[in-house]
């Protein structure tokens, strides 16, 4: 049995610990060992984005993340993005514009969102699609996702509070 | 996919890590971003037996201006790179290179540094340092020494560093007021290498090109400075003629490899095209 690291972590806002392998990637702790099963796991080589969630403010691919590089870091997972039982903004805007179709890559695209407009509150629809470039979508043709994080864009700026 | 296992270290200090690197020996690799190597360890093309990672040492990072110079902390991300002010303003190739290179989520976790010392001829920072002139300073045991781009890169994965050596700052001439700067890369699609690519730094006088710098990206083993080119072009002006006769000798140190990118000619022949627009495109930048 290899050896295994104490890993402590804050997960969508509460404390969480895990007993990992070093070559344990982050997207296996969250869906395996977490039972947090919506960032996806898509091509697993860091190209898709259906994995991506928020650590230490910044979105990254699980799959290329080793769990114990997260000890001590805040992580947010599509499932932290609600607030009791009220979808995000995004999350809304998503169902609105259908930005959408089979859903897989669709908790990376909100995680990824969300970081974007938090560092860029009122982007062009060249800097979103810039700024999403690293999300793979294989049914929308990308038109109506863009168009999703606008409207959420507009909706979060008429209530800041909600970002 | 899920790499081999491996022993994970993480120190806080360079001397701790240089510590850790003499211990391990050849069985250690350095983790820096980890977008090249964790794929490469999932692949099994790579087994190291432990990872050092270097994420945990904060005098590994971040950018200050020091006389003439830029000093870049070797795991300064490409985030930090592409937002940083100082860069921009003093350094708008490089940022511009960097908001070329994979894509968003890669950005916030790739690190200069290790762009640098992987070796792969596709990573783009070994071109623009190249064309920035840049210095690399490597930490050993035996304290510090300093080299520069250009004799860095030995071949595909093989660079100066030595196994017991850890690259810890990357220092860049700030260039002159005026200079024109572009990195040119034809890439087929967002996050993939450059089929080629071209990092250019100029200046101007009096019409005629006073000095330049051109960094080829993955037309050869390891990215080349095209000092024939910049010879040909030194001194005269920038016109229809002297752009062709640069693309051309730029053209004639290509060495790709065919992949699924392309084959030689389609290559070199690109490596040209991107010589010539990063060339135009700096010359529209240059003043005076």
């Amino acid at each position: 049995m290899a050896k295994t690291h104490a890993v402590s972590f804050k997960l969508n806002g509460k404390p969480v610990a895990a007993e990992v392998e070093a070559r344990e990637l982050l997207i296996y702790t969250l869906r395996e060992k977490l039972a947090l099963t919506g960032a996806h796991i898509g091509c697993e080589t860091s190209h898709c984005g259906a994995c991506t969630v928020d650590c230490n403010g910044m979105s990254v691919k699980s799959c290329t993340v080793l769990t114990v590089q997260c000890d001590g870091a805040e992580v947010l997972t599509v499932e932290g993005l609600e607030r009791a039982g009220t979808l995000h903004a995004l999350q809304q805007a998503f169902h609105e514009e259908h930005g959408l179709q089979c859903g897989y890559c669709t908790p990376g695209m909100l995680m990824r969102a969300y970081r974007l407009l938090q560092e860029n509150p009122n982007p062009s629809e060249q800097e979103i699609r810039h700024g999403m470039a690293g999300n793979l979508c294989r049914c929308t043709g990308y038109q109506n996702i863009v168009k999703a994080v606008q409207a959420a864009a507009r909706k979060l700026a008429a209530a800041p509070a909600a970002a | 996919m899920i790499p081999a296992s491996f022993d994970y270290h993480a120190p806080r200090s360079i001397g701790e890590a240089l510590s850790l690197l003499a211990s391990l020996g050849d069985e250690a690799k350095l983790l820096a971003g980890g977008h090249s190597l964790l794929p490469m360890m999932k692949l099994r093309f790579a087994q190291p037996a432990h990872l050092i990672d270097l994420n945990r040492i904060p005098d590994l990072r971040g950018i200050r201006e020091e006389g003439s110079e830029l000093v870049v902390g070797a795991m300064t991300t490409e985030a930090d790179l592409i937002g940083s002010s100082l860069v921009r303003s003093k350094l708008p190739l490089l940022a511009e290179g960097a908001a070329s290179i994979a894509d968003p989520q890669v950005r916030y976790r790739g690190t200069i540094g290790g762009d640098i010392s992987h070796g792969d001829p596709g990573n783009d920072h070994p071109a623009l340092m190249l064309a920035l002139d840049a210095s690399f300073v490597l930490t050993g045991p035996k304290g510090q020494r300093r080299v520069k781009a250009d004799g860095y890169f030995l071949g595909v994965y093989a660079t100066q560093l030595a196994a017991d050596e850890i690259l810890t700052q990357i220092r860049i001439p700030i260039p002159a007021a005026g200079s024109g700067w572009s990195y040119q890369k034809l890439k087929r699609k967002t996050g993939d290498f450059a089929t080629a690519a071209a990092a250019v730094m100029l200046q101007m006088k009096g019409g005629k090109v006073a000095r330049v710098a051109i960094g080829l990206t993955n037309i050869a083993p390891t990215a080349l400075r095209a000092h024939e080119a910049e010879a040909a072009l030194t001194g005269g002006p920038l016109d229809a003629k002297s752009l062709g006769e640069a693309a051309r000798l730029a053209m004639s140190i290509c060495n790709p490899t065919p992949d699924q990118r392309g084959d030689v000619a389609y290559k070199t022949a690109m490596c040209g095209e991107m010589t010539r627009r990063a060339l135009l495109a700096a010359a529209a930048r240059a003043t005076a």
